[in-house]
């Protein structure tokens, strides 16, 4: 232990252990209680609950809403369009699984206090699109976190999980986590007899557009930093669709969103000359992927492609047309707002560039790549679906169960199930916190147990970087540069360039090929074996070590699906320059891994898609 | 920076560090006040400046594309359910919007161990918490048949 031999260690029990207080994870602490009344929920953050997660900016719409009770869709409809949108590939049992619950969350959130606008003529929700509602939502986390905090036993803030624990006897069976604290420096140990792995998806594992001073302003917030795939990989759980990363269109710069600009304020888009440019690249786009092209709405990978067409073509940049729209106070108002509420950095950098969108159209552009699961993308663990209609290659055991016994998981943590967005994610964790103490009543005596050899151990590797750096530091005069540590910035930069490069980032147009990705492969094991020598200053830099080894186990396992997945399903998303044309005849199925942490090795399989048919 | 804190205005009290999501509001252990530590990990999610007694805290927008000049401020009133904000652009021209943030008492929500506990057969309906009352909805939860869902093409 070195230098570090006097830390201590805090033990932590539970019934249900939540890790990650998003969106999913409140959602998880709610319905765990309402089910388990006797025992004991805890939910870990590595944040404040209050204020954490993809949505502790606030929102200003909630994107998955039915309106069953207006007969405005049905669960069905729902999975339909999120198929379509997807490219004929989505978990159908798990998102009409969602659908069908999703009403009564968006009904509680209403009635704690989330402010819905209401359309004045009808009295139902203000629909801003199809499938998506208007709310003030700047306090919607903070309102959801309340309702967590009436359900957890304990929430323990500012506690970074590097690891999952696993039963000392029946190998496949989850046990717990460790981590630490990042204000104090504690090594947590949290034995739990069900997991439910609520983190978030993953942010900067490619470069970003912004690299300087502005590299936090990416889409999905810097603080989503893929451990909602690295624990249950590390544990072998089985992931599906890692390669299935998204691309946003976005307001230039401070990537504030577009959907209410052009589903409620019906702004549209044109190219430098003022003109329609989809209609362009209508055959270009059949040519890659038949009569997907076809279907409405156009899948968002779609419309993404015909703007880098476009934009390659020379007639960029793509503007929004707004100076009609925002003519309209009211409609202006609801331009800003939008902002205000969920983006606050794009009216930054409005304000700072004198663009009024009344005055000017303003550019939009295509993002770096994300990976998560729960907006136009569906990267994610493989999960069991629900026990009442899920096929039986999709149920194994409990509903929202990863193939390792008590592991579940909700949100961005779940393959397969795009657009559940906010409510969707909240929803999701209901299911796995029902699932979740179903699991725990039928376990009776049979409890699981840590290995104290096992968590010792990780004790030593998670604070390894401290004392890498405590040594290394003394032989430099001093500035960051060691040759026997590398700094978290560091290791962050190298990740993002390899991905970027190698992996179909934007500095290849989001282009990459089987030796690529060989090559990108190569470079990600330097930098695994390299995360050995981390260097963190203090308990901050640290939490930016583990988040990195989250990133770049997140980033091997994108990075492996990509290779096995020979064709171009998304153009727009990314491409595949040895095998460009969409490939139903091979590739209409999910792709599925298997990393295996002792041998390093990844296992890849195909796995069959069921669709609802009418 | 994108956040700063200004020295005079600033107590040392601490929220900002409690509540970012980034963990990039410290104290610096000379001024005993906060600062940024790390912008470049900054989202500029505001959760710092509303949460500040003494609105000790701003934002200048990220060096590499935002011109100097411009300013977002925000007023948020938990108490009175409304937040506030005044948008100053470079050029001098001003913008002020005023939102509803919550339409009950902070602390009202009604946990969910205050409800009736489930039965035992409840477990084995696919029915949540709430459900199915709070779907508003005739005929109880929707559901599929497993004889609905089949592979192939479609």
């Amino acid at each position: 232990m070195g230098l570090f031999g006097g830390r201590k260690t805090v033990f932590v029990d539970s019934d249900v252990l939540v890790i990650g207080g998003g969106m999913a994870g409140c959602g998880a602490a709610y319905e765990s209680r309402y089910w388990g009344r006797d025992l004991k929920i805890v939910c870990v953050e590595k944040a404040n609950i209050e204020r954490s997660g993809a949505v502790a900016q606030g929102l200003y719409a909630i994107n998955c809403y039915m309106g069953m009770q207006w007969d405005e869709n049905q669960p069905e409809d729902h999975v339909r369009y999120a198929r379509n949108d997807l490219m004929g590939l989505v978990r159908e049992d798990l998102g009409y699984d969602i659908a069908r619950h999703v009403d009564s969350t968006v009904h509680k959130f209403e009635e704690w206090g989330l402010p819905i606008m209401r359309d004045p003529k009808t009295g139902r929700y203000q629909r801003e699109g199809k499938w998506q509602i208007m709310i003030h939502g700047e306090s919607y986390k903070p309102i959801v976190a309340e309702a967590a905090r009436k359900a957890a036993t304990e929430v323990y803030n500012r506690i970074m999980v590097t690891h999952l624990l696993m039963d000392k006897t029946k190998p496949n069976r989850v046990a717990g986590a460790v981590g630490f604290n990042v204000r104090t420096g504690d090594f947590y140990v949290f034995r739990g007899k069900a997991v439910i792995v609520c983190a978030g998806g993953a942010s900067h594992i490619f470069k970003p557009r912004a690299v300087g001073e502005g590299m936090g302003r990416t889409w999905y917030a810097p603080w989503s930093s893929a451990s909602a795939y690295a624990l249950p990989i590390l544990v072998g759980a089985k992931m599906t669709q890692m390669e299935n990363r998204i691309v946003l269109t976005r307001f230039k710069d401070g990537y504030g969103p577009v959907g209410a600009y052009f589903l409620h304020l019906k702004t549209y888009t044109e190219n430098v000359y003022g003109e329609e440019y989809e209609s362009t690249w209508y055959e270009d786009t059949k040519a890659l992927v038949g009569d997907y092209i076809d279907r409405h709405p156009v899948p968002t990978c779609l419309r993404n492609h015909a703007i880098l067409k476009e934009v390659a073509a020379g007639r960029g940049p793509i503007r929004m047309v707004t100076k009609e729209a925002f003519q309209d106070p009211h409609k202006e108002t609801v331009g800003w707002e939008n902002f205000l509420g969920m983006t606050i950095g794009q009216a930054v950098v409005w304000a700072s560039q004198n663009i009024d969108p009344k005055h000017i159209n303003p550019e939009l552009t295509t993002s770096e790549p994300y990976v998560m699961g729960s907006h136009a993308t569906c990267s994610g663990a493989w999960a069991s679906g629900p026990e009442d209609y899920a096929p039986s290659e999709y149920q194994w055991g409990y509903n929202r169960m990863m193939t390792v016994d008590g592991l579940f998981g909700a949100g961005d943590t779940i393959g397969g199930t795009a657009h559940k967005f906010s409510s969707g994610s909240f929803t999701e964790g209901r299911i796995a916190g029902k699932a979740a103490v179903k699991y725990v009543n039928d376990m009776g005596k049979d409890q699981p147990e840590v290995s104290e050899a096992e968590y010792e151990d990780l004790k030593k590797v998670v604070f390894q970087p401290l004392e890498n750096y405590e040594v290394g530091r003394n032989e430099i005069v001093a500035g960051t540069v060691s040759p026997n540590y590398i700094l978290p910035i560091h290791g962050l930069q190298r990740l993002e360039k390899i991905m970027d490069e190698y992996v179909g980032g934007i500095g290849t147009n989001y282009m990459t090929n089987e030796w690529q990705l060989n090559r990108g492969l190569e470079l990600l094991g330097m930098l695994k074996e390299d995360m050995e020598k981390m260097g963190a200053e203090d308990l901050h830099q640290l939490q930016r070590t583990w988040e990195l080894h989250h990133r770049i186990l997140a980033s091997e396992s994108v990075t492996q699906h990509t290779l096995f997945r020979k064709e171009t399903r998304w153009p727009g998303y990314y491409y595949r320059g040895d095998h460009m044309k969409l490939d139903d005849e091979n590739w209409h199925c999910f792709t599925v891994s298997q990393y295996d942490r002792d041998s390093g090795k990844w296992e890849l399989e195909k796995a069959p898609v069921y669709h609802i048919v009418d | 920076m994108p956040t700063f804190v200004y020295m005079t205005r600033c107590d040392g009290c601490g929220h900002c560090v409690d509540i970012c999501p980034s963990d990039i509001m410290h104290i610096d252990t000379t001024y005993r006040r906060a600062f940024n530590i790390e912008p470049n990990m900054c989202w500029e999610c505001y959760s710092c400046v509303k949460a500040c007694p003494q609105n000790a805290i701003d934002d200048r927008g990220y060096a590499d594309f935002a011109p100097l000049g411009h300013s977002v401020r925000v007023l948020r009133e938990p108490e009175k359910g409304v937040i506030s904000w005044r948008l100053q652009f470079r050029d001098g021209r001003e913008k002020n919007f005023v939102s509803p943030i919550r339409t009950t008492e902070w602390g009202s929500i009604k946990g969910p161990a205050e409800y009736d506990a489930p039965s035992a057969e409840d477990f084995d309906k696919q029915e949540l918490a709430h459900e199915p009352e709070y779907l508003n909805i005739e005929g109880g939860l929707p559901a599929l048949r497993p004889d609905q869902l089949k592979q192939g093409l479609v």
